[in-house]
């Protein structure tokens, strides 16, 4: 009898207690992402801060997005050419990949990649600086952090991630292109002139850097609390920063498919 | 007689604060005089740490206040804060220097930071803490290349870049050679007295405290258990400062860490239900 009570209120006292540290975490992270959003501005006006984060996040991301992004084009083309080619219609292949890569393949692989390369990092670097007591120092010497460390890092994912994802589609173009025209002997002209009418600015290439905004978005957010909510030590942060990867993933995935549907049906 | 009639640089009243279930401090109380050195010991995990993060307004206190230069550093605006901080200096545990930046930069950084100072002067002020710590010929090292001494003695240069009027040393003396403690328990009585600064030094090495310091706080168990000049604590021979002082493993600030018996716990590990009272293990 007095067992099972016991029980129950264990039970109760547990519930209670994660239900009560969900609802603060969910509170401490939006304190967090309002406050990294208000420090925005400023960090506008810091543009060596900006400057040496835009290198970090995007340039330094550059080979691994244009590589990936000329092999993903390339099979896109011959994956599309051997099915294409049964109904006479090879031209169309062009088109294809523009498409694929306009619409889904640049925005969610960027995405994907940049989340494993950048964002990881990021939560990394915070994590660690947390744990070394840097980021008190800062405040402790009248440094705002989140004007300093924060908001630099998260306009320039925002900067960077759109940046990247055209650069990853022009690549898969590029990729498309020397397949289909080089190797398997597509007509030049029709492969442009197709992908010309058929790729409509606003419809495809000005949804899929929306797209890009909003996964960057989703990214820089994760990555930024997961450093900053990392438990400072070693296991915190590696916990933390798998976190970032796993879950700015799913949550890409999820946002395209949510985006998808709004966008092109 | 005019050390007693002036107002203390900080005052710490009926300060409560929890982690979790834990309370880290309960109702304490007390009063850091201006110009002085004082020592707030305790063992490690009594809170020394988050003592001097709430004195900085990192932390929120659950009930108490603390003013700073009169001030309730809890109650005023944001930017108030960031003003009172300049004022104070930290020396962290760690050092806390910015991993990216050489030792020269670290040092200059509060200067660039919060004033306009032409380059040229810039670089003349952090020569001049440098050497006042010894390492002006360390200034294009990386933090990593330091030894963690001399990462503290940075860190302390950094500290003093702004000219505070308080610094606050989070256990300097931790895990460092006899020479390198040698240095710094110097190193901080020349500061305090060139300087004319406040100083905190938050430690559990009981020896190189006790030859700087003017006023001392020994802190257990959440409680301000002792406090005096430090003749008075060294003539107190009972009690939590009598074993803190002489370095006994246990007596009332007891070894273990609170938990439920050790018979129990045994019992458990073999299955057994504990029963008979009189049993021994
Ligand atoms: N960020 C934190 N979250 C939860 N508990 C903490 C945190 N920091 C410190 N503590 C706990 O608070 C207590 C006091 O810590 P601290 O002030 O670092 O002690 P000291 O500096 O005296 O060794 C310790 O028991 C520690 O486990
Ligand atoms: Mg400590």
């Amino acid at each position: 009898m007095a067992n099972a009570r016991q029980k129950i209120q264990s039970l109760c006292q547990s519930t209670g207690q994660s239900s009560i540290e969900l609802v603060a975490n969910f509170g401490r992270g939006t304190l967090f992402i309002l406050g990294v959003l208000s420090a925005t501005p400023s960090a506008l006006l810091r543009v060596d801060l900006l400057l040496k984060q835009l290198y970090v996040a995007g340039v330094q991301s550059l080979p691994i997005i244009l590589m990936a992004g000329l092999f993903v084009g390339m099979v896109l083309s011959l994956q599309g050419y051997n099915v294409l080619v049964d109904y006479n219609s090879e031209e169309a292949v062009g088109t294809m990949t523009a498409l694929s890569l306009v619409r889904e393949l640049g925005p969610v692989v960027a995405a994907l990649l940049f989340a494993g390369r950048a964002g990881s990092a990021l939560t990394a670097e915070i994590g660690l600086m947390r744990s070394t007591e840097q980021i008190s120092a800062l405040e402790m010497m009248a440094i705002d952090p989140l004007k300093y460390i924060y908001a630099p890092r998260f306009l320039a994912v925002l900067i960077s991630l759109p940046m990247l994802t055209l650069l990853f589609t022009a690549l898969g173009i590029l990729g498309g292109y020397l397949i289909s025209v080089g190797w398997l002997g597509v007509d030049e002209g029709a492969f442009w002139s197709q992908m010309h009418s058929h790729v409509d600015w606003h419809d495809d290439v000005m949804n899929g850097i929306i797209k890009s905004v909003a996964f960057a978005l989703l990214i820089a957010v994760i990555a930024l609390y997961q450093g900053f909510n990392a438990i400072p030590t070693s296991e915190g942060v590696s916990g933390a920063t798998t976190r970032t990867v796993v879950h700015a993933s799913l949550g890409v995935l999820a946002l395209d498919f949510m985006l998808t549907t709004l966008m092109f049906n | 007689m005019g050390v007693n009639t002036e107002k203390p640089l900080i005052e710490i009243k009926n300060l409560t604060f929890s982690r979790g279930n834990r309370k880290i401090f309960d109702d304490i109380t007390l009063s850091i005089p201006k110009g002085k050195i004082t020592a707030i010991m305790g063992p490690s995990g009594s809170g020394k740490t988050t003592l001097l993060k709430l004195i900085a307004g990192q932390l929120t206190p659950d009930s108490g206040e603390i003013y700073v230069l009169g001030e309730n550093v809890h109650t005023v605006s944001r930017k108030r804060i960031y003003q009172l901080r300049r004022k104070m200096g930290m020396l962290f545990q760690s050092g806390a220097l910015l991993t990216d930046l050489t030792v020269f930069d670290n040092v200059a950084f509060p200067l660039r930071e919060h004033t306009k100072l032409p380059e040229s002067v810039i670089s003349a002020l952090v020569l001049m803490k440098l050497q006042a710590v010894g390492l002006r010929g360390a200034k294009a090292l990386m933090p990593a290349e330091l030894s963690g001494g001399m990462a503290r003695r940075v860190a302390l240069a950094r500290g003093i870049a702004l000219d505070p009027e308080m610094i606050f040393y989070d256990e300097p003396f931790v895990g460092q050679d006899p020479i390198t403690m040698g240095v710094l328990v110097e190193l901080i009585q020349k500061l305090n007295d060139s300087l004319g600064l406040t100083s905190v030094v938050v430690s559990h090495d009981v020896d190189e405290v006790l030859s700087i310091a003017d006023y001392v706080c020994v802190i257990s168990e959440g409680k301000l258990i002792a406090e005096g000049t430090k003749d008075q604590i060294l003539q107190e021979s009972t009690g939590y400062v009598n074993q803190f002082v002489n370095g006994l493993a246990d007596g009332p600030v007891p070894f273990h860490f609170p938990s439920d018996s050790y018979k129990e716990d045994l019992a458990k590990l073999s299955g057994m239900t504990v029963n008979d009272s009189k049993g021994s293990v």
